[in-house]
């Protein structure tokens, strides 16, 4: 299964939850914001959404800036 | 004591630190402290998944500083509401520093874009504060549809270039009736002075700290200007003249 991460095509080996992939990612849910096919997720959502072929998902977190 | 207000809440501050461009997050915490504000803006990207970077905001302390989340990169008005609800989804308060900035080489605000956003956004429940050209009639704009500031630009970001447009910054503090912050540009305490003397409310650094060789001691510095503008400001500046006024008497003089 293949969906869209942040612009770029990565493939998934099973059924994924946005929790799963933020492991994988070694990322913490508390810093990531995830909209998936255009949609803001809350991180209580994290866990029960379980990617689609085909999805767009972005990831997003804070970085320095004006 | 002279609070600063926007939208309801008190600062003692009327500096204002972007996070963007400092050399380590130690660099950044360091001039967050010495400038003694309250108020950091920061950015917001897509995570670069082959490359994980640690959140930055584990170095700044949410009961200490107000975070505000700026729209930087956003080219229209869809594309920076898109950012500010993502901002907000990430539990922070909502409060967003509106910038939409579709020119590349000057980064200037687009007046019509930032307008149409800014009203998508106060009806939306946030609290905006919006970066824009220093045209006074856009201030006035801007305030008509709710933003709890404006924010004119002093020169083009990150050009320590100082308040360029001046005199339409004068025009925008005679008629604003919500706190003007001057934002971009400012590139030494003078800078940011002079602009408090004018009486603008508060000013927002990034780069005149970030991008020098000790950004804590310019923080110090930038507070100190900030501090003194503001103070001249409510003392209220003696008025300029053309011709010389004698400080010492003129009468007494040594001569027949």
């Amino acid at each position: 299964m293949v969906i869209e991460l942040n612009g770029q095509s990565k493939t998934l080996d099973s059924p994924t939850s946005i929790s799963d992939l933020l492991a994988q990612l070694n990322l913490e849910a508390a810093h990531v914001i995830a909209e998936l096919n255009r949609t803001i997720l809350t991180a209580d959502q994290f866990g029960a959404t379980i990617l689609q072929q085909g999805d767009r998902l972005e990831l997003i977190q804070f970085v320095g800036g004006g | 004591m002279d609070t600063l207000v926007i939208a309801g809440r008190s600062f003692r501050s009327r500096l204002m630190v972007g996070t963007g461009k400092f050399s380590s997050n130690q660099a950044m915490c360091a001039a967050m402290e010495s400038s003694g504000c309250e108020i950091v803006t920061v950015a917001l990207r897509r995570v670069d998944v082959n490359n994980p970077q640690d959140s930055m905001l584990q170095h700044i302390d949410p009961d200490r500083y107000l975070l505000l989340p700026n729209t930087s990169g956003a080219r229209d008005a869809e594309e920076a509401v898109r950012l500010a609800r993502l901002a907000r989804a990430a539990g922070c308060e909502p409060w967003i520093k509106l910038e939409v900035t579709p020119d590349p080489y000057y980064l200037l605000p687009d007046p019509v874009e930032t307008l149409k956003a800014a009203e998508i956004l106060v009806k939306d429940g946030f609290t905006v504060l919006p970066y824009m050209p220093a045209d006074p009639v856009l201030a006035k704009r801007l305030e008509e549809v709710g933003t709890a500031t404006v924010m004119p630009l002093g020169a083009p970001i990150g050009t320590n270039r100082g308040l360029r447009t001046r005199d339409h910054l004068a025009i925008i503090l005679e008629q604003a009736q919500v706190p003007v912050v001057v934002d971009a540009g400012l590139g030494a305490p003078s800078h940011a002075a002079e602009a408090m003397e004018m009486g603008a409310d508060a000013v927002l650094v990034n780069t005149a700290l970030a991008d020098t060789p000790n950004p804590a001691a310019m923080a110090a510095a930038f507070a100190k200007g900030v501090e003194a503008g503001r103070e001249a400001y409510c003392a209220g500046l003696g008025a300029q003249r053309v011709r010389a006024s004698a400080s010492s008497p003129l009468t007494g003089f040594l001569r027949d």
